[in-house]
């Protein structure tokens, strides 16, 4: 029998892109906590509400429609792994929330399935988030988080949502999926923000 | 693409948690009302944590979290969980 790993921990990391206790993969585990969905793209919708003045939904011809990124970033699991240089493409949320001009400070991120994720709105602007529908220059595969997932490569991964259909703002902070199980509300991997209290 | 395993991928950590085998346990879903064995459950192994659904409804039914060695479980899920040879 042969019995292959679809990763490796062989790559040695640089302290320098590769926050402490990761290892760099050149594969990419696929991490999910239910069933893919599979949203028709003519029923998909992004919408950011809640908190807003002006509570938008894009279709997804409406969203393709909005001006694009392509950025090359590394990306960190809390699993421990870290995967370098990944480009995605897709419109910057920069662009999303100054179309509906938000006045919470935080953000529940909700995805197809029930997932959710909570973040600082702060965190999701300044060029630094972005809802992404192609991956290495392919339409997102349905399994990485495709028709479109948020990015948001500064923090632990569990929080570019899979399958996001779009953005709460909020006035109070509020617990995602994973947070309200223990792990870090926030997630910096540079700080090991992996579970609640570190 | 990802699939579900069933409940027996986790006997061992529901072994941890319970101190006794559990695959055989009867559950009920809070949601639509199925009830089964512990393996018949459709468990996403792949970290960040454990998550067992309803195999009829896909109602979260328990989410098993390592939070610095210690296995955390959170069964609400369930509208009902029996151990192995309640009843008898």
């Amino acid at each position: 029998m042969v019995v292959s790993r679809f990763h490796s921990r062989g790559v040695p990391a640089d302290p320098d892109r590769v926050p402490p206790g990761q290892y760099v993969t050149s594969g990419f585990p696929v991490l999910s906590a239910g069933p893919t969905p599979h949203t028709p793209l003519d029923t998909w919708t992004f919408d950011v509400r809640g908190a807003v003045r002006r509570p938008v939904a894009w279709t997804w011809q409406d969203f393709r429609a909005l001006p694009r990124e392509t950025v090359t970033v590394d990306i960190h699991c809390v699993t421990t792994w870290s995967k370098l240089d990944t480009t995605w493409a897709g419109v910057s949320l920069d662009t999303l929330l100054e179309a509906a001009g938000p006045s919470g400070g935080f953000v529940l991120a909700f995805s197809d399935g029930g997932y959710t994720t909570n973040l600082p709105l702060a965190d999701l602007t300044g060029g630094r988030a972005w809802i992404v529908d192609e991956y290495e220059g392919q339409p997102l595969e349905p399994e990485h988080g495709g028709p479109a997932r948020l990015l948001v490569p500064h923090l632990y991964f569990w929080k570019s949502a899979k399958w996001v259909r779009g953005l709460d703002v909020r006035d109070h902070d509020a617990p995602g999926f994973w947070e309200s199980y223990g792990y870090h509300n926030y997630g910096d991997p540079w700080r090991e923000q992996r579970y609640e209290g570190d | 693409m990802q699939s579900s395993l069933d409940g027996n991928a986790i006997a061992a950590a529901l072994f941890d948690v319970f101190g006794t085998e559990m695959t055989a346990a009867l559950g009920t879903c809070g949601g639509c009302g199925w009830s089964g064995a512990l393996a018949e459950v459709a468990v996403y192994l792949l970290r960040p944590g454990v998550v067992a659904r309803c195999p009829q409804c896909d109602q979260l039914l328990m989410v098993i979290v390592d939070r610095r060695g210690t296995a955390c479980i959170e069964l609400a899920g369930f509208a009902s969980l029996e151990e192995p040879g309640d009843g008898s």
